[in-house]
């Protein structure tokens, strides 16, 4: 029998290995690195225990500049691409012919390379020597004046960034709505129909609640997808994020870790833990929310 | 008679109602294939038009009459692609391979044996299902670097093996196998090895397929951390590559050149996904995490 016991773990060791190196401890560590005042990594001392690595992020003004573009980011592409995942995946399930090609397509962004494709993106809005860009030229056909998306002013790169993340986000949520709108159970609409109820109730009282346990499933995932934003940003604005005036919270993490701004892990720790207690603020708060308003 | 006709009214205004509905559908849709599409369709006609002809469109044409293949013979001769090309390869392939063993042994164990603590353990492999990557990645930038592991395959690879969300998703798979053919087993003198990998692992193949993939996927697309652990060319995954093409290579203006560059590591995902279609949609409904 002892035999036998000990065998379950053996199976098990690979994998407590690895996640013990890269996952526990690393999480332990961070902390103390958070912690620990001026850390040096080449001689790996420091100065005290305290406070003072998380007041020094905080008051940084890059630190503030990157809270501020992701919470601009979270704020304008959460809902903007639930809600026209939702319209599409509404639209898709209503109807019969290409249905398919058209789920297909959508699903296309998913399986590309983020850093690869937002080249593309950039070329699309970027303003060039020989040729304002294929977006500008298209503002101009309004009757707009051209914009420099990619070096010009920041709201124009905010709308880059925005843009770009919703493209990049959608076929998730695209797939997740159609298979939760075609789980509906086709009774429920029946019924409806013999009664007479318009095709907008139906979608309020029938379609909504039966499928809120994944609209918030996308809108928890989303909130936390969005406050990690980091490689959207910088397929589109290279990785010098900070002169862009574009960093995110994570890119603010890596830069303190590493590259020329880098060498510093216990900026960059604290740094992390506070996007942590955010994150696990905004799921907390979800998680309430949902609880009143999701059906089950 | 009256009803009669007040009836046909109502129908025929009813299916001229779905027939509009119908067309705006069909339009909203579309016109989100087309944004989709776009940035694709732009990718390989930039990659075709050669450097003077793109840069001496004020006005961009949407497309070429002489299409070139020198910006794909560049792309592969003024940076080092082909080598990036076979960087990602190997480290797709190692990761996603030890994921797979690691993730198989690991899910049997939970899923089959019985052994002490297996509850408080299980509970805690659940517990960091919830801790985000980046939390843990400083640490391992600091890990590798004293181990001496930078700019190697094992450096790239070893973090990456582990995942307890596939570890949760192929033990839901492995638990509904019946215990009767585990005993069955058992009784014929099957060792627990050999059981798991004649008679587990072909019923679950299809989890383990999807978790293959969107491993693959994830492999193929990893960015942070390879940036972070290589700064030396000769291990530089596609993404990183392609950031070095975007801000050293081709001399920076040379669009055309890079957009083969995209073409190139774009293509191998995308020929993988129109293969397994079903496959990867239904196995990122079931268990993808991106967004």
């Amino acid at each position: 029998m002892d035999g036998k016991n000990f065998k379950g773990w053996l199976y098990l060791l690979p994998a407590v290995i690895f996640l013990g190196v890269f996952m526990v401890y690393p999480l332990v560590d961070v902390l103390i690195y958070s912690l620990e005042e001026s850390y040096n990594s080449a001689s790996q001392s420091f100065t005290g225990v305290g406070l003072f690595n998380y007041s020094y992020v905080l008051r940084d003004p890059y630190f503030l500049q990157a809270l501020k573009n992701t919470f601009i980011l979270v704020m304008i592409t959460v809902p903007l691409s639930t809600g026209l995942a939702l319209l599409i995946s509404v639209g898709l399930s209503s109807i019969k012919p290409l249905r398919n090609l058209f789920q297909t397509v959508y699903f296309l962004p998913y399986v590309t390379n983020t850093l690869a494709v937002g080249l593309v993106f950039m070329i699309l809005f970027k303003k060039t020597a020989y040729s304002d860009g294929l977006v500008n030229l298209l503002i101009n056909l309004f009757g707009g004046p051209s914009v420099d998306f990619i070096d010009g002013p920041y709201w124009a790169k905010m709308f880059v960034l925005c843009f770009y993340t919703i493209w990049v986000v959608l076929p998730f949520k695209i797939l997740i709505l159609t298979s939760a709108l075609a789980s509906v159970k086709q009774d429920y609409y029946n019924a409806a129909r013999i009664d007479g109820t318009s095709k907008a109730r139906i979608f309020a009282r029938i379609t909504l609640p039966m499928i809120s346990p994944m609209m918030f499933y996308l809108i928890i995932t989303g909130f936390i997808g969005a406050f990690k934003a980091y490689s959207d940003a910088v397929a589109l604005f290279g990785t010098d994020l900070n002169a862009a005036e574009m960093n995110t919270i994570v890119g603010y993490v890596y830069d303190m870790l590493y590259g020329d701004s880098g060498g510093y892990p216990s900026y960059a720790s604290a740094a992390a833990i506070i996007l942590f207690a955010i994150v696990l603020t905004i799921t907390c708060i979800n998680l309430i929310v949902s609880k009143k308003l999701v059906h089950y | 008679m009256a009803e009669l006709t007040d009836y046909d009214r109502i129908k025929a205004s009813d299916r001229i109602r779905g027939r509009i509905l119908n067309i705006i559908t069909y339009t909203m849709l579309s016109i989100w294939a087309l944004m989709v599409l776009f940035p694709f369709y732009w990718m390989i006609l930039s990659s075709f038009k050669s450097y003077s002809e793109y840069t001496s469109e004020f006005v961009p044409k949407f497309y070429t009459l002489f299409p070139t293949l020198k910006n794909y013979s560049d792309a592969f001769t003024a940076v080092d692609l082909g080598k990036y090309f076979l960087n990602t390869l190997v480290f797709t392939l190692v990761t996603t391979a030890l994921m797979l063993v690691v993730t198989t042994l690991a899910a049997f164990a939970f899923a089959r044996l019985d052994f002490p603590g297996k509850n408080a353990a299980f509970t805690a492999f659940l517990a960091l299902m919830m801790i985000p990557s980046e939390l843990v990645i400083i640490t391992n930038f600091v890990t590798i670097t004293n181990l001496d592991l930078r700019n190697s395959f094992a450096g790239l690879i070893l973090p990456s093996t582990a995942s307890v969300f596939y570890i949760y998703l192929l033990r839901e798979n492995f638990a509904q196998v019946p215990d009767e053919l585990y005993y069955a087993a058992k009784v014929d003198g099957t060792s627990d090895l050999k059981y798991l990998f004649k008679v587990m692992v072909p019923i679950c193949r299809p989890t383990l397929v999807t978790i293959t993939i969107l491993k693959v996927i994830e492999c193929w697309n990893s960015y942070v951390w390879p940036r972070l652990i290589t700064d030396d060319p000769d291990f530089y995954l596609v993404s990183n590559g392609i950031q070095e093409i975007r801000e050293n290579g081709f001399g920076r203006e040379n669009i055309p050149a890079m957009m083969a560059a995209v073409v190139v590591i774009s293509v191998p995902l995308v020929i993988l996904f129109l293969v397994f279609r079903k496959q990867i949609m239904a196995g990122v409904s079931r268990g993808g995490i991106k967004g």
